[in-house]
């Protein structure tokens, strides 16, 4: 018998036992679907990580000199009294060293701490005030939806306009026009000149909730002691550009320090790396607990299937009889039943990835969690369900194919 | 009283050409559970082409084994089975199978048809093991359905035919092969005496057409239509005669 014609009478099977069908294929079923969704979070995550979080939230060729790293998981308590006794960074430090760098870069300074912004009777509390230089939107990635950006002339002046994040806008305004209208910021009237198209947000945080003003307005008070920075950051052209301009940032902080060869930084220089090194450390943890997970439900999958196929076996040994009395060799049998096994197997594993595409989208749509289907999870999801299909139908299609004839036929 | 074998065969020889069933001192005896059951005790029989012969004999008598045994279902414990030609008896397991597949066509008392198949799949399924292509096997089918007058019945599955159709279904399945023996296994057993009668006139009709039937029965009036009964007692033939059509 053909490969083809065992295909077809597996799926005709399958058709006529559909409720048998559909259970035995569970195990399969759950195990791709799990696969696919949960390699799609990971896939997703991944992505958000390397693209949008590298690229857009903190910089292509960025780093930043702060006192200490930004994102900083399982520190010791010694480290973090060490860090917090490290000196702050200072205006004067931030001039050292945009007069000091040989590369062309493109900088700016940034301090922010959270405050209430309100318009007459409105009110928006916890908003990321953050006193920045002009070039903050760029080296940053914000595009303005309506207004403009303030101009280094005003920067230098500390002139009080505001550039408002999305949520803010919505929050303050409705739907008037902001532009134009003075909003409140710790008791200080600023002009809104801008709102800064609109973010969603990073594993569930707000990435909209925010208000950029100038760098030495009158707000700079609200946010840093005078003179102090939280962040210098630096945007060169390309990666070699970047760390060049790194090594020269740590020779003049060094020397402005008074640092020995011997001593440490007392000071960080961030890049988007660091964020991502700690989700690399995730990730692979994921990928080996994910894998567990997957082969014990594929390994459960393919005992149901086990199970089933014997029990077919054993209501179709007249059947089975039936055929060898007509002429069916072992391996004809053999191939019967396997394909059986297989095409239950792949259908589960099909109906997998629908599902789990389905639950990919369904994550992506309901929690904050970036999930993005990765093909060769499909892939690799069909290909193990068919297996699993295959290994699971060996015993009891090599028992069916050894039944004798006779006593096959004798059966009720 | 036993007919004269038309050759005195011993072994070595090879059976005249027009004999398409020869056993020599057949036997098969079984292991049960440590006691050995000598079902057949040497069992030889002849059959020519177009014979129309009824295997009868008591239950124990050794008429299923030599029937398994024909039918390529079983292998001796000893002794030869020729088969249109060719020595069947120490083939092995596939090389019986395609042996059943190309030159027996089997009928079972119990029909044994596959309930979600048509009509015209049951009687397509030898040809599949026989490797014919799918237009090829369905017109083979069609033709052996007509054959037993079923032409207007291929597209019913066996619930939805009576006893007698479904017995029908599986001759043109046993015929479908153009086989050299048509092997039945109490063909009538589970029907009345009206469709049996129905069903002993197709076997007459493909005696005539040149068909060579070997039948298994208990029922005299069934093995009356036969033109030869073997009747078998305690693994032995106790008698061999031809009879008046």
């Amino acid at each position: 018998m053909p490969v083809f014609e065992a295909l077809r009478l597996a799926l005709q099977t399958i058709r006529a036992q559909k409720l048998k069908s559909g259970f035995s294929l569970l195990g399969v079923f759950i195990g791709v679907a799990s696969l696919i969704g949960a390699w799609s979070i990971v896939n997703g995550v991944n992505r958000y990580m390397t693209e949008k979080f590298a690229q857009t939230l903190f910089g292509v060729n960025t780093f930043q000199l702060r006192r200490r790293p930004i994102f900083t998981p399982n520190v010791p308590d010694s480290v973090w009294r060490a860090w917090a006794r490290r000196p702050r960074i200072r205006f004067s430090d931030a001039e050292a060293l945009s007069d000091g760098f040989t590369v062309p870069v493109v900088t700016a300074w940034q301090s922010s701490e959270n405050n209430t912004v309100s318009y007459r009777d409105k009110q928006a509390r916890d908003i990321e005030l953050t006193a920045a230089s002009e070039r903050y939107f760029e080296i940053k990635n914000l595009r303005l939806a309506t207004g403009r950006a303030f101009t280094a002339q005003e920067n230098r002046s500390g002139a009080a306009v505001a550039v408002l994040g999305d949520a803010v806008a919505q929050r303050l305004f409705v739907d008037r026009a902001p532009l134009g209208r003075n909003v409140r910021i710790g008791g200080m009237t600023y002009r809104v000149i801008g709102v800064v198209e609109k973010q969603g947000s990073v594993l569930g945080f707000p990435l909209d909730r925010f208000v950029v003003v100038p760098a030495l307005s009158p707000a700079q008070n609200l946010v840093n002691p005078p003179g102090i920075l939280d962040a210098f950051l630096v945007k060169a052209r390309t990666e070699p550009e970047m760390r060049l301009a790194m090594d020269q940032a740590e020779g003049i902080m060094r020397s402005r320090r008074h640092l020995r060869p011997r001593q440490d930084d007392n000071f960080a220089l961030d890049t988007s790396e660091g964020v991502q090194r700690f989700w690399a450390g995730i990730s692979r943890i994921l990928v080996v607990v994910l894998p567990g997970v997957v082969v014990v439900s594929l390994v459960i999958g393919g005992i149901v299937i086990m199970n089933i196929m014997l029990m077919s076996v054993a209501e179709r040994t007249r059947e089975i009889g039936l055929r060898k009395s007509l002429g069916a060799r072992r391996r004809d049998v053999l191939r019967q039943f396997l394909a059986e096994s297989a095409a239950i197997a792949t259908v589960g594993a099909a109906f997998g990835v629908v599902a789990g595409i389905a639950l990919t989208f369904l994550i992506a749509a309901a929690s904050p969690l970036p999930a993005s289907v990765s093909p060769v999870s499909i892939v690799l999801g069909v290909v193990m369900g068919a297996g699993v299909g295959v290994v699971a139908g060996v015993y009891p299609a090599s028992r069916a194919a050894r039944l004798d004839p006779i006593a096959a036929l004798r059966q009720e | 009283m036993t007919l004269p074998l038309p050759q005195t065969f011993r072994t070595g020889d090879t059976p005249l050409p027009d004999i398409v069933i020869l056993t020599h001192k057949l036997t098969r005896a079984y292991d049960m559970g440590g006691e050995v059951v000598r079902a057949l005790q040497g069992v030889s029989i002849q059959i020519r082409k177009n014979e129309y012969v009824a295997v009868m004999g008591p239950s124990g008598s050794g008429k299923s084994t030599l029937m398994n045994l024909i039918g390529c279902l079983d292998t001796p414990t000893s002794g030869e089975y020729w088969l249109n030609g060719q020595k069947v008896s120490d083939l092995v397991d596939d090389e019986l199978a395609r042996i059943r597949n190309k030159e027996i066509g089997f009928v079972f008392q119990t029909f044994n048809l596959l309930p979600r198949a048509n009509a015209l799949h049951n009687v397509e399924l030898p040809l599949i093991y026989a490797g014919h292509g799918a237009r090829e096997r369905r017109a083979q089918a069609a033709r052996a359905l007509e054959r037993v007058g079923l032409g207007d019945r291929m597209e019913h599955r066996p619930n939805e035919l009576s006893g007698g159709q479904r017995q029908r279904v599986a001759i043109a399945r046993a015929l479908v092969n153009d086989p050299s023996i048509l092997l039945a296994d109490e063909p009538t057993g589970n029907l009345d005496s009206t469709t049996s009668a129905e069903i002993m006139a197709v076997f007459r009709d493909l005696h005539r057409q040149g068909q060579t039937i070997v039948m298994v029965t208990h029922e005299h009036d069934i093995a009356a239509h036969a033109a030869r009964v073997v009747t078998l007692r305690d693994g032995l033939i106790a008698s061999d005669q031809l009879q008046a059509a």
